[in-house]
């Protein structure tokens, strides 16, 4: 038994620094219209919802209850939930066409990074006995895998330097980037991180759409196939891991067929210039593939949502003809540990 | 096109307390984790990926606690999977496991819920001022008393069949190793003469709160065919979801939790709950919520819950036996206890719930609840394997 699943509607809003003047569904309803008005679907004609958000960054328990209100579960829904970027929903959802229970499903995913401090909440997802009651916080985390990199000669502060330029150049043309076109390198955050190396903190959404078969050809002109879809973890422990390559991305990306032809575009989530570098080597992206044309995590990082705008912007490259076979990736956890690899593909011209 | 069908050959549960502080999270996981493999007689080079539930993160303080955990699941490696559906997500969970299994996207899946509510308190975990919008009143209970209440003067049901659930759920409780309150002395009159907390709601007619982790192994017909003790089938799953408040919702009977019911009968090609279905494990954490759970799930007509729980039809030696564990009133590891009402169904149909085992019990159903009696998460499992 397979099914061809496809993403057939992307929507983002433009991520910002601050959204204070919205709530959370606020912040996602135009988002979830955007992409019903794209298809011409209505909810009650959604086979099943899935969604990604995070209850601490909301403040509040049950968080995701009151966006389910948003999506207008009336009559009732088959929905679900994962406390993770909505990447993982969208991974959900992908199982659940699989089985044939519903041929199209809606995701979307939301965070609002700006009512706290997000590197301090982020210390909270770390080991709660022995690591977080030190507060070890998520740019110092990022800069121990940077030093790593240094110390091992895979780059150096210049080449860092050229990832945050090139991102922050292409997003340029992405009218939803929360930081666009050339901005100073910038003084060290956490050395040897420099706040351009580092991605903005926003609120922001996205919602995508996917169908399996037929029903994707009826809701789109070019369906972005799923060839494969996989995501891998890692130890949680940085002590125990190499910070310099991310096997979990590698085997994802082999389970998911990536390296069984050349992709000619990569969407990856690497919120930090030091993590492009570890994703390229462990993902054999060479030069010939245009690397983050969106702008990527660099030029907008929305929590919970970053992951999921990745396979949302590489689903975007090939309904305009832009690509014909792209890599998306998302991350979640400290330093890379959680990864997810999908391969999309348009039809052949 | 056909699902692979889904098996459960492997369950284990942590001794339910007030509090373990005698393992850390990872080590309470890690104990229902080797349990489940231990039934299963697999090791944790066997399973393909890892799918983890449980309620608000705010319960322990543990933001996106499958990060820290995947060490303790065997997890590196492999998929990892973290589900969040409110009170239902105990049993969203295993469905969440299952769909890989049935899209056979993975052979065998460890499935895993748990709640380690001594780390915290989850009552103000549920209590955080959130302006423009009402607060869950006081807990849980605060929040359901008034659907009780519309649910006694709705059915005429008299004041006392609240008392008769918690009675008879705390003797069933008794005769299972792991649930968390052994009452002993237990009497109907003790249960009767409990303080009042939220009319109509008695002390002794809510669950405890515990620490608890339950955890199963989900394969596929090939890995069912190598297990060494009688699986359990799935032979039907679903999840509903409705808003949490709007002018049209029923809060005493739910419609996502008859769309999910009637999901699953359909796939289960059960005609007449009443008569098809062996026994339930059924969500019911305040205990009126067991006569109101038997019309929704279409066990009793409209009005009539209340007049089976009364005659001792859901007792453990009456014939449809609700919650032979004892239930989510005896035993309430919030993210866990949807799990643990699942995986005590599959437990009964593969005859190994021991002394509260239901004699000849094949078909019998799971089920869980949560956020405002919004969320609904449901499967039916059977001794025998599903035929279409």
């Amino acid at each position: 038994m397979t099914r061809d699943i496809a993403l057939v509607a992307f929507a983002q809003t433009d991520h910002r620094r601050t959204t204070d003047e919205l709530s959370e569904v606020e912040m996602l309803m135009p988002v979830l219209h955007g992409v019903l008005d794209q298809t011409g679907l209505r909810t009650a004609d959604i086979g099943f919802t899935c969604s990604g958000s995070s209850d601490y960054l909301a403040g509040r328990a049950f968080s995701f209850t009151l966006a389910l209100d948003g999506v207008g579960a009336w009559p009732p829904i088959s929905e679900s939930h994962v406390e993770m970027d909505g990447a993982w929903a969208l991974y959900e959802a992908w199982t659940k066409l699989l089985t044939g229970d519903a041929d199209t499903a809606l995701v979307y995913s939301y965070g609002k990074s700006s009512p706290g401090s997000v590197r301090d909440v982020l210390t909270r997802q770390l080991d709660p006995y022995y690591v977080a009651p030190l507060w070890p916080d998520s740019v110092a985390l990022a800069a121990l895998q940077a030093q790593a990199l240094i110390d091992a000669g895979e780059t150096d502060e210049p080449a860092l330097a050229a990832v945050a330029a090139r991102s922050r150049a292409d997003a340029t043309a992405n009218s939803h980037a929360q930081l666009r076109g050339s901005i100073p390198q910038g003084d060290y955050l956490v050395r040897p991180l420099r706040t351009g190396d580092c991605p903005p903190i926003g609120d922001g959404a996205a919602a995508v759409i996917l169908a399996a078969g037929e029903r994707a050809r009826e809701l789109c002109e070019r369906p972005a196939w799923i060839r494969g879809i996989d995501h891998r973890t890692e130890a949680h422990s940085l002590g125990v891991r190499d910070l310099t390559d991310s096997p979990s991305a590698r085997l994802a990306a082999e389970k998911a067929g990536a390296f069984e032809r050349p992709v000619d575009t990569a969407e990856l989530h690497a919120p930090f210039t030091s993590q492009e570098v570890v994703l390229r080597k462990a993902l054999r992206l060479d030069d010939t593939v245009r690397v983050n044309p969106s702008g990527g995590a660099l030029a907008a990082n929305p929590m919970m949502a970053a992951g999921l705008i990745r396979l949302g912007e590489a689903a975007a490259a090939v309904h305009r003809g832009e690509s014909d076979r792209a890599l998306a990736h998302a991350t979640s956890g400290p330093c890379l540990q959680q990864n997810l690899v999908a391969v999309l593909e348009g039809d052949p011209r | 096109m056909s699902k692979e069908p889904v098996a459960v050959t492997g369950i284990g549960q942590t001794k339910h307390v007030a509090a373990r502080r005698d393992v850390s999270i990872a080590g309470l996981v890690r104990e229902a984790a080797r349990r489940a493999l231990d039934d299963a007689e697999l090791s944790w080079a066997d399973i393909d990926a890892v799918v983890i539930g449980k309620a608000p993160d705010f319960f322990e303080g543990v933001m996106m606690p499958e990060l820290y955990l995947a060490d303790a699941l065997g997890a590196v490696g492999k998929p990892m999977l973290r589900v969040h559906t409110a009170g239902s997500v105990g049993g969203s969970t295993a469905l969440v496991a299952a769909n890989l299994v049935a899209a056979r996207v993975h052979g065998t899946v460890l499935t895993l819920a748990f709640e380690k509510q001594s780390e915290s308190n989850a009552m103000w975990g549920l209590s955080l001022p959130i302006p423009f919008q009402q607060p869950l009143l006081a807990g849980a209970g605060g929040f359901f008393a008034p659907h009780v209440r519309a649910y006694m003067r709705r059915t005429g049901a008299p004041d006392t069949v609240g008392s008769l659930v918690a009675y008879k759920d705390r003797r069933n409780a008794l005769k299972n190793p792991y649930a968390h309150l052994h009452e002993h002395d237990v009497t109907l009159e003790k249960v009767q003469a409990s303080p009042m907390l939220w009319d109509p709601i008695r002390y002794s007619e809510t669950c405890p709160s515990s620490d608890g982790a339950c955890a199963m192994v989900l394969t596929d017909r090939a890995g069912a065919a190598r297990s060494p003790r009688p699986p359990a089938w799935m032979l039907g799953g679903a999840m509903r979801s409705e808003p949490t408040l709007f002018a049209g919702k029923d809060f005493v009977s739910p419609q996502a939790g008859k769309d999910c019911a009637a999901d699953v009968y359909r796939q289960a090609g059960i005609a007449d709950p009443r008569r098809e279905i062996d026994a339930a494990e059924i969500y019911v954490p305040f205990s009126w919520y067991e006569p109101m759970w038997l019309e929704n799930l279409g066990f009793a007509d409209e009005g009539e819950g209340w007049k089976l729980t009364e005659s001792g039809v859901t007792e453990l030696d009456g014939d449809l036996p609700v919650n032979m564990s004892g239930g989510v009133l005896s035993t309430n590891p919030i993210g866990a206890s949807g799990m643990i009402r699942f995986a005590e169904a599959a437990l009964q149909v593969r005859g190994q719930a021991g002394e509260h085992q239901v004699e000849g019990a094949r078909r019998v159903l799971g089920h869980a609840y949560g956020g405002g009696s919004q969320f609904f998460s449901m499967w039916l499992v059977g001794s025998e394997p599903p035929t279409s």
